[in-house]
């Protein structure tokens, strides 16, 4: 039995063996926000914040998580109030199937959190582990370049 | 009675970009994909698939499986009661493992266990033997002994036309994967009675229904298919995959079952491009005129028939491009081999010819030494001309010329961004900024919008008005795409009525919408919205004797004659609208006759940075213009544009699905290569509006023309800074580098 906060909630869980964070959070905790597209730390359909850190949770396995703190999409708007880069998102057109869209809130409000002034290429890197199929990543550059303070 | 006045104009309707209504769940992580689904008491599914391209089942063991604690059921083909073989064409591809096994990967078995892990190791667990057998894995071996799904032979024009200069080429062009981010998922639900609910995210839900049912042997009452929020699709989720699968187990476990392919089945469980090797003779006079064109395509259908005869019509009906020509020979074939099938995907048998015909275009203007758009303007097909390979007279918006032009006449942006990253080596930053080309290519294509071949196509929705406002029932799949906004836009701006919500109605409660594909829903579910809201309207108006209604009631000279609860207090006002296109027809024993009911074109224009060292490609831009009919919602427009162009890079420079002697060698997100943020070229787009003859508001559908002639324009852009004849997409590191 594992304990860490999920969104600032204590949880807790009984992983089995090798389980990764990801099959903890949406098979026994019940969090479908973070997606499985390819289990391997290639598509970061999956990111969340681990003690503060991006990680692709298929590759954390829950058994190493114990006294974590885990920040999941789920975790990421203020109640009601949409955070800052999901707001530009909607407004930008930077949703379509939106499978890969939790992973990239996720890892977007990472990159603002420590970097308020990325760059456009900045930005690029940053999200280079985000694999979107449906954008082209044309709307999602424009809607959170717009929020880098060089924008401004 | 208070007097108010009308707006003139409603918000938020054609024309508008309003926020997608899914936009904000999706961002909260709080949209339910088929992935997310759950039931009370619910079992996982696993499947057991072939390790053989080809081989004779000599038995099936599941006893070991069943032997296992928590697992509940491991079933054979001898479990289906009903149709043994499905298709969405052709029932051709046995439900299960059948006798024999065609490709590597093929469904023998499926088991549903308390657990995941449980399911998974329980179809481990299953003894199949198999007596291997010789793989037919060449299509042109394939073609040569007959075995192909369908041949066309199309002969049109003057037999004896000519040209004095004469180009010819051989090209091919990858396997490429639809790799939507959503693997294949659902949930069946046992009803009790001997039916059941399946909730699935397909591209056609009543297609889907017609087939599960057929292999259930149950009346069609008895299973209700139900969307469940789709991942993406591109074409993959226009076949079953794990449909009757999960049926099968919920109907024999009595509990309900849920299954969620892994990256890796999702590269098996779904049908991909067609691979294509294509020969081309292009004749024309000095001045550019084409005089004829014969080409030969072949398509690699792999193991069952899919859409293979669709895919191969598409080819060969537009070997030519959106060009005239007097005389066009077309040979086509879709071979039956022993790789995993092909069928839909994104651009449908459009794209492969176009990769052809534009390098030959390409090849024609450097003999010439004409300048290759001048070449393409020279023979540009419009409106009123005959396409060449048919024959059939376009009725319907054709702005070739105009689309060629704009474009060409577009200033290019410097977008050198001076960062090292940006570079060919990329975040590697192996590129010396020094030994870079640059290159600049452009291409042309045309594709057929909705279904074709005298195909009873059709959509239906029905709109009712309540009191709160207006409702949209339809099946028709929103696979990512932006129908639901769009859908809701055509109703506002058709009754002036501003609450629209879509609701998506199972099989049992609503007609077909026909596939989310061939670019058709904003026209056909679309066409039958503002039809139904036309009439919705009239009644209203009717009951009322007013001129006009929105969200507070109806009007009458400018006064509030009645408020909508008013209004309906007899009851809610509904039309239900099958909806179909111009009616089109099967060709003659040459290839011709009305096959069509409108066409798109679209040019692309790209720019490459080649480090020739490497062999590394950047692509920088690629813009565009692209005929759109009217553009109903400008921002969901150009996300298809820019997400098509994508895919079309991705062919052009890195996506392939990778067959030794039929087995896949690259099925993960590791091996097969997915253009990233940091791959993306910068797009310009330019929106032709030249409103066609049948889609609502004259709207054409978007979706696939981004991605027919990208992969070309790159592929020329990139034969441009190197100086290579690159015949072959995608073009490889080995193919710039010369090994």
């Amino acid at each position: 039995m594992i304990r860490f906060t999920v969104n600032g909630a204590e949880r807790t869980a009984d992983p089995v063996g090798p389980e990764s964070l990801l099959t903890t959070l949406r098979d026994r905790l019940g969090l479908y926000g973070s997606k499985d597209a390819c289990e391997q730390g290639e598509c970061g359909s999956c990111s969340v914040l681990l003690d503060g850190e991006l990680v692709c949770s298929c590759l954390v396995m829950t058994a190493d998580t114990d006294g974590s703190a885990v920040v999941t999409v789920e975790g990421i708007a203020d109640g009601d109030t949409l955070h800052r880069v999901q707001q530009a998102m909607a407004e930008g057109g930077a949703v379509q199937c939106g499978f890969c869209t939790p992973g990239i809130v996720v890892a977007a409000a990472h990159l603002f959190e420590a970097h308020p002034d990325p760059s456009e290429e900045d930005l690029r890197e940053a999200l280079a582990g985000n694999i979107c199929r449906c954008t082209g990543y044309g709307a999602i550059v424009r809607a959170l370049g717009a929020l880098s303070e060089r924008a401004e | 009675m208070t007097t108010i006045t009308r707006p003139d104009r409603i918000d938020r309707g054609v024309g508008a970009d309003p926020i997608r209504p899914d936009a904000p769940p999706k961002l909260r992580g709080e949209f339910a994909y088929s992935s997310d689904l759950h039931a009370e008491g619910m079992l996982w599914g696993a499947t057991v698939r072939s390790p053989h391209a080809h081989a004779r089942i000599v038995s099936i063991d599941v006893a070991p499986a069943l032997s296992m604690a928590g697992v509940h059921a491991a079933l054979t083909i001898d479990d289906v009661s009903g149709s043994r073989v499905f298709g969405l064409e052709h029932p051709d591809q046995p439900v299960l493992g059948d006798g024999e096994v065609r490709y590597w990967g093929e469904a023998v078995a499926v088991v549903a266990a308390e657990e995941r892990e449980t399911a998974r190791l329980a179809a481990a667990a299953i003894e199949v033997t198999y007596e291997s057998l010789v793989p037919l894995t060449d299509p042109e071996d394939a073609e040569r002994i007959g075995s192909t799904f369908r041949t066309i032979e199309i002969v049109n024009g003057d037999e004896d036309a000519r040209g004095e200069v004469v180009v010819e080429g051989y090209y091919e062009v990858g396997q490429q994967d639809q790799a939507p981010l959503g693997t294949e998922s659902g949930l069946a639900i046992p009803d009790g009675e001997g039916g059941v609910d399946l909730h699935i995210s397909t591209q056609w839900l009543h297609a889907d229904h017609g087939q599960v049912v057929a292999a259930l042997g149950l009346r069609p009452d008895q299973v209700r298919l139900h969307i469940a929020g789709i991942g993406g699709a591109f074409g993959s989720r226009e076949d079953l995959s794990l449909q009757i699968h999960l049926c099968l187990l919920a109907l024999y476990t009595g509990r309900p079952v849920k299954m969620v392919y892994d990256r890796a089945e999702s590269f098996v469980g779904h049908v991909h491009r067609h691979p294509a090797r294509m020969w081309y003779r292009h004749e024309a006079d000095r001045d550019g005129t084409l005089r004829r064109v014969e080409a030969r395509i072949l398509l690699d259908g792999g193991a069952y028939a899919s859409t293979s005869a669709a895919v191969l019509a598409n080819a060969c009906y537009f070997a030519v491009g959106p060009y005239q020509c007097e005389s066009v020979v077309v040979h086509g074939a879709a071979a039956r081999t022993n790789n995993p099938p092909a069928g839909a995907m994104r651009g449908f048998g459009a794209v492969q010819p176009c990769f052809g015909y534009e390098a030959q275009m390409d090849r024609l203007a450097e003999t010439l030494g004409m300048d290759p758009v001048e070449l393409r303007l020279t023979n540009a097909l419009e409106t009123g001309d005959h396409l060449p390979t048919t024959g059939q007279l376009i009725e319907g918006s054709l702005p070739t010329r105009r689309v060629i032009e704009s474009l060409r006449d577009m200033p290019m942006l410097d977008t050198t961004s001076g960062d090292p990253r940006r570079l060919p080596g990329g975040t590697g930053l192996t590129t010396p900024p020094s030994s870079v080309r640059r290159g600049i290519g452009f291409a042309v294509g045309i594709k057929n919008l909705a279904f074709s071949e005298g195909f009873d196509d059709y959509a239906e929705a029905r709109v009712t008005l309540t009191p709160e406002g207006l409702e949209i029932h339809t099946a028709a799949a929103e696979v990512g795409q932006g129908m639901v906004t769009v859908l809701e836009q055509i109703a506002r701006t058709a009754t002036g009525i501003e609450s629209v919500r879509v609701v998506w109605n199972d099989t049992s409660r609503i007609g077909s919408a026909g596939s989310t594909s061939a670019s058709r829903q904003t026209q056909m579910t679309g066409g039958a919205v503002l039809a139904a809201c036309e009439s919705v309207v009239a009644e209203a108006l009717r009951r009322a004797d007013a001129d006009g209604i929105d969200n507070q009631g109806a009007w009458r000279d400018g006064d509030l004659v009645m408020t909508l609860p008013e209004l309906l207090a007899e009851g809610p006002i509904e039309h239900l609208e099958r909806f179909r296109h111009p009616q089109t027809e099967l060709p003659d024993e040459h290839g011709r006759g009305k096959i069509h009911a409108g066409y798109a074109v679209a040019a692309h224009r790209a720019v490459v940075d080649v480090d020739p060292d490497l062999g590394l490609v950047r692509v920088v831009r690629v813009d565009t213009a692209q005929d759109v009919g009217r553009a109903l919602n400008p921002a969901s427009v150009i996300g298809q544009i820019e997400g098509g162009i994508l895919q079309g890079v991705g062919l052009a420079i890195m996506e392939e699905i990778v067959l030794d002697d039929g087995v896949m060698k690259n099925a993960s997100f590791t091996d097969y290569l997915l253009p990233t943020i940091l791959d993306a070229p910068d797009v310009e787009a330019i929106l032709i509006e030249e409103p066609d003859h049948w889609g609502p508001f004259g709207a054409k559908g978007v979706g696939e023309p981004p991605t027919i002639s990208s992969t070309a324009a790159v592929a020329a852009a990139i034969r441009h800074a190197t100086g290579k004849p690159l015949t072959r997409v995608p073009v490889r590191p080995e193919d710039i580098v010369g090994l």
